[in-house]
């Protein structure tokens, strides 16, 4: 099943009665401070340019009020956008007729949501199966592939528990399954793990990650936390009062942190986890010295690798197993601390 | 030395329509809606007629069924309502003392119009409140009318009633089933807007459509408000039966309003009690109904 890339185009959402009647304004460029103050309407979002790629996992990280909530809501369009495009294989969702979106919501999409939002009164299979149950799918298919995503994520035996009987890491499992089952091309997880225990969403992301080895789903990610986006993100997207302030692959995020924002996000981050041995590895002067390092490493690896050895010079390899560059240790701990301020980030870039 | 002597005449006594006037529009009215009942007395009573029958039937049903055969459903009805043996034992005694007293056949005749009432209301009572949670303009022109019902005095909407439909069971129904119904609808637009956004929204967010949200999502979370709703209209139902007597409807409530009028202090409370023995069955066994569909939400996890 080949997933689609989704577009996101000049995105805008005014929340009000009269929202469309300030669209030009704000276009113009009124903030979002006047917007409130003037005329009593919140900008939600305001010239949202995303693709996110498809196959692959897109994070939007933003803290609370950032508007990331409302933005995976315009994918599936729970939220109605003022102006602009959501772009999938083509078809634009924001000018989709009822019957239309109904389908697309069915059969392309599949949403986890933060309070998991499970029905109570049914049992955890019976949770599961709601998706095809709303398609239409025949009781029997649809339960044997409910109780295949049930084992998947880990919740064999539990079939017929209440969602009352289980924990929080448990009820978003059910959640997960639940999405799963309907077996859509495009998967939105809105702060899925933000209500879980910091171990128990450790669990989960590596659940998330390893399903997603095999599935290849366009997944939209949405978190306030930055060691969860790099974890699993292709690419990450941080909004800040509804703006997108950058967006690109983890690596180039903290490396270059676009402003004094994300530079004081970027500070907490553990780089020898992020960073990968190719972006800091220096052209080959000769021939490789030291000990082989695959690329795609990240710095903390290489360097344990490299201690471990005795080494303090080693050389890149990419996947043939040809030489690619050279790394010596002390650049990969310089890389590894973090910079004080904004200003030293960026010429340390 | 009151104030009213100093002031002009107008401030003191209300400027009210004079008696003339009052009495003529007041002739108009009550001359017109007589005249409009007396032209369509015979479409209204051929409308009526299934209903009266249907009642008929049913009160004799009750009455003339051996005792033994409707104790025994009764019980078995409560056991698999409450599927507690205290509920089935309390029910049976309370019956076997209402059957000592002599009071079993007036019990029979008040039990059959309760169920056909409390069931009218909750099929009534149902559709109106889902469309009230649906649509706010609903709420808006439903909610006064309800407050209406609720508030305004029985006797008073029985005039009407017995003017159009004369003395007897229909009348006594329509009664009380304006005065059970309002609960049942409020606690039914109650429920249905209560339902959590976000399961709702889990609900939107995999295309269910507008009768699909109805079925798996809004009815069944609503459920205890609506179950609390039924409990209501039960209990208000049994209620009316004593005022419903007053245009001709049989059964505990007659006796009772035969004592209030002749100070029969020990007949009146014999049959008080008997409404009350009647009252608590239906509501053990409703609630304990109601508890048991909601056994998944009993269980928490620690």
């Amino acid at each position: 099943m080949a997933s689609h890339a989704i577009e996101i185009k000049s995105l805008y959402k005014i929340f009000g009665p009269r929202g469309a009647d300030y669209i030009d304004q704000v276009k113009a460029g009124l903030s979002k401070t006047d917007l409130n103050a003037q005329y009593g309407h919140v900008l939600g979002l305001q010239d949202i340019n995303i693709s996110m790629p498809a196959g692959g996992v897109m994070v939007v990280m933003g803290l609370s009020g950032s508007g990331k909530s409302t933005l995976i809501r315009h994918i599936n369009r729970l939220i109605e956008p003022t102006s602009g495009e959501v772009l999938y294989d083509g078809v634009d969702v924001c000018r989709m007729n009822e019957r239309d979106l109904r389908d697309f919501r069915r059969h392309k999409t599949a949403m986890v949501f933060q309070k998991f939002a499970l029905l109570p009164h049914r049992t955890v299979v019976e949770n599961t199966v709601y998706g095809l149950e709303i398609q239409g799918v025949p009781a029997a298919e649809s339960e044997k592939r409910a109780r295949y995503w049930i084992e998947r994520v880990g919740l064999s035996g539990f079939e017929h528990h209440y969602p009352n009987q289980l924990s929080g890491g448990m009820q978003q499992r059910v959640g997960l399954a639940r999405a799963l089952t309907n077996d859509a091309e495009i998967l939105l997880m809105d702060e899925a793990y933000s209500a879980l225990d910091p171990l128990i969403r450790v669990d989960m992301q590596t659940v998330l990650l390893d399903l997603q080895k095999e599935l290849k789903k366009t997944v939209v990610f949405i978190t306030h936390d930055l060691d969860e986006a790099l974890r699993l993100g292709d690419k990450i997207a941080i909004l800040r009062d509804g703006r997108v302030v950058q967006q690109g692959t983890g690596q180039e995020i903290v490396l270059n942190p676009a402003d004094d924002y994300i530079t004081a996000f970027v500070k907490e981050v553990n780089r020898g986890r992020v960073i990968n041995v190719e972006t800091i590895m220096k052209p080959l002067s000769g021939n490789p010295e030291g000990m082989p390092i695959e690329s795609g490493t990240v710095l903390e690896a290489a360097a344990r690798a490299m201690t471990a050895a005795g080494q303090s010079n080693a050389h890149v390899v990419d996947a043939a197993g040809r030489p690619a560059g050279a790394l010596a240790l002390d650049t990969i701990i310089a890389a590894m601390v973090t910079p004080t301020s904004h200003d030293e980030a960026q010429r340390a870039a | 030395m009151a104030l009213c002597d100093y002031l002009p005449a107008l401030l003191c006594k209300f400027p009210a329509l004079s008696d003339t006037t009052i009495r003529a529009g007041r002739k108009t009215i009550d001359d017109g809606f007589r005249g409009f009942v007396r032209s369509y007395s015979s479409i209204i009573d051929a409308a009526v007629q299934p209903l009266q029958v249907f009642l008929n039937y049913l009160e004799r049903l009750f009455v003339t069924s051996p005792w033994p055969i409707i104790l025994i459903v009764m019980l078995v009805i409560v056991y698999l309502g409450s599927r507690s043996l205290r509920v089935t034992i309390g029910t049976a005694l309370a019956m076997y003392f209402i059957g000592l007293f002599g009071l079993w056949n007036d019990a029979m005749v008040t039990l059959a119009m309760t169920t056909v009432c409390t069931i009218f209301a909750i099929l009534l009572g149902i559709p109106i409140g889902i469309l009230m949670a649906r649509f706010d303009r609903v709420q808006a022109v439903v909610n006064p009318v309800l407050d209406v019902m609720q508030t305004m005095p029985s006797f008073v909407y029985l005039i009407p009633v017995v003017m159009i439909f004369g003395i007897g069971k229909v009348p006594g129904m329509i009664a009380v089933v304006i005065y059970a119904v309002p609960p049942m609808i409020r606690l039914t637009n109650l429920g249905i807007r209560l339902v959590d956004k976000e399961v709702l929204e889990a609900a939107d967010a995999f295309g269910s459509s507008g009768w699909q949200k109805l079925k798996n999502v809004q009815i069944p979370l609503a459920l205890p408000t609506i179950m609390a709703g039924i409990n209501q209209t039960i209990m208000m139902s049994l209620a009316m039966v004593v005022v419903a007597s007053m245009v001709g409807v049989g059964g505990l409530g007659k006796n009772v309003l035969g004592a209030i009028n002749n100070q029969f202090f020990t007949v009146g409370f014999l049959n008080g009690f008997a409404l009350v023995a009647i009252a608590i069955i239906f509501d053990r066994t409703s609630q304990a109904f109601g508890k048991r569909l909601q056994k998944h939400s009993e269980v928490i996890h620690g």
